[in-house]
């Protein structure tokens, strides 16, 4: 659960470390190398958030009984 | 090459084939056979109306002109869905236990179903989606434009406003007829959904299609295109840490804040698990549709003219090399992309129209008619008229601003106007403390700054806000320029609206919140939306049952439909182990019925309604009295409670003090045992040495006769001491005799000091009297208390140290009380062993001098008990002082 909270911090800050590199002077291949870290970070995130949400589900309905059952009446 | 017309047939028969899937959903909703409409696919797809036709044709552009910065648009998002344990698991239980409608119903309940909230929340969705419906049209229209352009031949092509005006028609058209089937919105459009479903899989499916095709068609696969890349002027971006950071926080605020989103979100969203699955899938669809934008945009700078729109790369790089099919499912998919965004918004917005405008204004207006008039449909028809309006105002607004402006550009200008609701919102999610008037204010100025700095401008330069206004500020007041607030200049417009609007609303809602008060009805609310992961939290309740359940079946016929409302009432009375259709209008009952309402109608306006049958506000101040009484009686109790146990505290401390005293007793009792066979032993020994001594024959009878006399003063003193002791315990257990009579108190005196002449009979004391005073009959045992007269004169005599010693009695005579004070002019006794004089054996000096066993005073204590007088020490005359108080008459019983 704490994972769950901690990812979207973790994420953001990956995600604006671009913001801290330098422009490199006659290297032509920056922004091709940014591309590829950001998607790459993307990707990180989504491995990571699906594996959290079949722990968090399984946590939950081990825990207390799964939110919805006491709305499916409303 | 696809001729014009047979691109509008295609289209009509996509539009057809979307009726279809609805209907046929709805179909099955209806007929519960649908476990796969419930799924979380169905869910995360639905999801995917974010991405509109800005994302479709908009983030190539975007990338072409601002390289990587498109992909903070769907960073943010991730973000936001990554982190779902935060904050919309939050929201989406709450829209369940709220039953919620909409994000205006979301904040109006939170804030004590306020209806003012709804109606300005409303308000500025509606003025924020504007813009974004336009960007919708001017898609559509544009991509068809660039067929048209493409293809000369087949037939007339359409100006652009006709266009756009028939793209209107028809959208409104299909949102009316799925959008407001039926009125209950947590019964959710599962036609629209499963419709937007089927248009997400074509716009993603097209997207890629494009993508594929441009990187291993076009180019040489992968590395071909990131040489390109480099070699492209997306090279040249540089990213802005402003509006990198910026960006990618309004994305993220704007996909909890759009009314769309909210309504795919939250109501729409059938099984909060779900929301797991999307967590990680919804971010996947993203990064899908991201992943070959920048591919096309660089091919397109590369391949295509110069001074070709990069909005159109999508459909203009198939259509240029000859790929008249993948162009058509392009244009299909952008077509999606653009009717789900407005279909989903205009049925958000409409709701959020009824709900919160137009119901309050009718029940205002026409108090009567909510209890006679037919609520269901006046709610349709408003429902109808909002979808509408709102797709009529988007296509004021594509007319107005000219449709030129970039895609991304007015994409993002409906994002800060939505972000606006953010404060609002996550205060009142995780902050008790977020009050209406705080929400108000805040996004009162959030939305003028909004207007002000972004809004008006976008219309262009003297559209709306003259030039001069933009260049020089109103009036020419520099500091309130729309684009250079309070003298911040040189910042990006757009961040620099967002950066003054969000933090003049955040401030202004914090600073509200602080300095009021909520009320009842708001706190109510306020704890069940911030303790919604607590169980038990109460409802706002209808105490008071005053409601005839017929007059609220008659209400809910109105508004649920005949069958609806009559099926939940049986429902209810069975729950209530009753027969028929009307329960018992109990508190729990009328507060289901206000939840099922407000899923209808919004939060406040059922319990506006409710309230008028029920009659009174929902918490009243009865109510509040009665749950004071309540407490009152808690109070009580505890009171009760407190009371019990601090008289037992009492008791249990008077049992110590008890119990302290009798060990206090028993010392007493051993220290006196001890005592008195020290007494009797002292002389006891001399008697028996001098005796030993005279048993010896050859003593001088002169020496003979001095030991026999010691014996006998030993005995008589053992004699005395014993008679005092037998006088003492006699005393103290109040058995003794008493020999009543009248007797003269000068007398009595007279004969103590005599009597008292004995001890230390070498001393002279001058003694001073007062004979008139003096002058009283007694009744009372006069031996007895001349007893106690010689005691004292003779203690005084004994102890009073002074050269020229000196005695003085005094007698007074007080009501039925004669006291009389034996006073000498010595040193008197300390204070510290003023207690301590009147017990046994208490000696202050030494045993010798005194030649007395210690029992004087502790005889006058017992004899003036028996008297019914007492004997104290007077302190501070001057000398020792005993003051002895008797009745003047005696009664025998006492």
């Amino acid at each position: 659960m704490d994972a769950a909270r901690l990812l979207p911090v973790f994420g953001l800050f990956l995600l604006l470390l671009p913001m801290l590199w330098e422009p490199v002077p006659d290297m032509g291949r920056r922004t091709a190398r940014d591309a590829i870290y950001l998607f790459a970070v993307w990707a990180g995130l989504i491995v990571v958030a699906r594996l959290l949400a079949s722990g968090l589900m399984a946590a939950d309905r081990g825990g207390v009984p799964p939110a919805s059952a006491e709305d499916e009446d409303g | 090459m696809i001729p014009f017309n047979i691109l509008v047939l295609v289209c009509v028969a996509y539009v057809i084939l979307l009726f279809g899937v609805a209907f046929l959903a709805e179909k099955r909703a209806a007929g519960r056979g649908l476990r796969w409409l419930r799924s979380p696919l169905v869910y995360t797809l639905s999801l995917s109306i974010y991405c509109t036709a800005w994302t479709f044709y908009g983030a190539v552009g975007y990338a072409a002109r601002s390289g990587l910065e498109f992909l903070t648009i769907y960073l943010g998002p991730t973000l936001v869905f990554v982190g779902w344990w935060w904050v919309l698991r939050k929201l989406v239980r709450i829209g369940k236990t709220q039953r919620i409608t909409s994000i205006a119903d979301l904040i109006s309940s939170r804030y004590g179903k306020s209806t003012l909230l709804g109606v300005v929340v409303t308000l500025i969705s509606v003025f924020a989606a504007t813009p974004y419906i336009a960007l919708q049209l001017q898609s559509v229209t544009l991509s068809f434009g660039a067929f048209a352009s493409a293809t000369a031949a087949g037939g007339a092509v359409p100006d652009r406003a006709a266009t756009a005006l028939w793209v209107a028609v028809g959208l409104a058209v299909f949102t009316i007829a799925f959008g407001t089937r039926n009125i209950d919105a947590n019964e959710r459009h599962h036609g629209v959904v499963t419709a937007i479903a089927v248009e997400a899989v074509v716009k993603l499916l097209a997207l890629l299609a494009v993508g594929i095709f441009v990187v291993w068609g076009l180019a040489a696969g992968p590395s071909d295109i990131l040489a390109r890349m480099d070699a492209s002027r997306i090279a040249e971006w540089e990213l802005r840490p402003g509006r990198w950071a910026g960006l990618i926080f309004l994305s993220a605020a704007a996909v909890l804040c759009l009314p769309r989103m909210f309504q795919v979100m939250v109501v729409e969203n059938v099984d909060e698990r779900h929301l797991a699955t999307a967590s990680w899938a919804f971010p996947l669809y993203l990064f899908l549709m991201s992943l070959f934008v920048v591919p096309i945009a660089v091919v397109g700078l590369d391949l295509m003219p110069a001074g070709a729109n990069p909005d159109l790369f999508v459909l203009t790089l198939p259509l240029s090399s000859g790929q008249g099919g993948l162009a058509m499912l392009a244009f299909l998919g952008g077509f999606s992309s653009a009717t789900s965004m407005v279909i989903v918004a205009s049925i958000a917005l409409a709701t959020m129209v009824s709900n919160h405008v137009v119901m309050p204004l009718w029940l205002w207006l026409r108090p009567a008619q909510a209890v006679s008039g037919d609520v269901r449909r006046v709610v349709l028809v408003s429902r109808r008229l909002s979808i509408a309006g709102v797709v009529a105002l988007g296509y004021a607004y594509f007319r107005l601003s000219g449709g030129s402006a970039a895609l991304a550009a007015i994409g993002l200008i409906s994002f800060v106007g939505a972000a606006q609701i953010l404060p609002a919102m996550l205060g009142g999610l995780f902050w008790r403390g977020a009050t209406k008037v705080g929400a108000v204010a805040g996004l009162l100025i959030g939305a003028a700054v909004w207007a002000y700095a972004l809004y008006l401008p976008s219309f262009g330069p003297d559209a709306v806000m003259s030039a001069r206004v933009m260049a020089v500020g109103p009036w020419g007041i520099g500091w309130l320029r729309p684009q250079a607030l309070f003298g911040v200049e040189g910042m990006d417009p757009l961040i620099h609206a967002m950066f003054w609007s969000l933090a003049l609303n955040a401030s202004v809602f914090c600073l509200g919140s602080i300095l009021t008060f909520p009320n009842p009805v708001e706190r109510v609310q306020g704890a069940a939306f911030v303790n919604v992961f607590e169980d038990g939290v109460g409802q706002g309740g209808w105490l008071r049952g005053a409601a005839e359940a017929e007059d609220l079946l008659i209400l809910s016929q109105r508004i649920m439909g005949d069958e609806g409302a009559l099926g939940f009432f049986e429902a209810e009375a069975r729950a209530q182990g009753k027969l028929g259709f009307l329960p018992d209008a109990s508190p729990g009952f009328v507060d289901a019925l206000e939840r099922r309402l407000s899923g209808s109608v919004g939060a406040a306006t059922a319990h506006a309604m409710i309230s008028q049958s029920v009659g009174g506000a929902a918490v009243s101040v009865e109510d509040l009295m009665a749950v004071a009484n309540e407490t009152a009686q808690i109070m009580e109790y505890s009171a009760r409670l407190e009371t019990q146990s601090d008289e037992l505290t009492r008791t249990a401390r008077q049992l110590r003090e008890a119990n302290d005293k009798l060990t206090q007793l028993s010392v007493q009792k051993d220290a006196f045992l001890s005592q008195i066979s020290h007494e009797l032993r002292t002389p006891m020994t001399s008697i028996r040495a001098f005796s030993e001594i005279l048993m010896d024959d050859a003593m001088p009878a002169d020496l003979r006769q001095k030991h026999a006399r010691i014996i006998q003063d030993e005995a008589i003193r053992l004699t005395r001491l014993l008679d005092d002791l037998l006088d003492l315990s006699v005393l103290e257990n109040g058995t003794v005799q008493l020999d009543l009579g009248m007797a003269s108190l000068q007398d009595m005196i007279d004969r103590a000091l005599v009597a008292a002449g004995s001890t230390r009979p070498e001393r002279s004391f001058a003694v001073q009297r007062d004979p008139a005073s003096e002058g009283l009959f007694v009744l009372t045992d006069a031996d007895r208390l001349t007893q106690v007269f010689i005691n004292l004169i003779s203690n005084a005599r004994k102890y009073c140290m002074a050269e020229a010693p000196e005695l003085r009695i005094a007698v007074r005579q007080r009501g039925g009380r004669v006291t009389v004070d034996v006073i000498d002019n010595g040193r008197g006794i300390p204070a510290a062993s003023q207690a301590l004089i009147f017990e046994k054996f208490a000696r202050l000096t030494d045993h010798a001098r005194a030649g007395g066993a210690g029992l004087g005073l502790s005889i006058c204590r017992e004899v003036m008990t028996n008297l019914g007088g007492t004997v104290t020490y007077l302190p501070g005359q001057g000398g020792a002082a005993f003051r002895v108080t008797f009745p003047l008459r005696l009664r025998d019983a006492a």
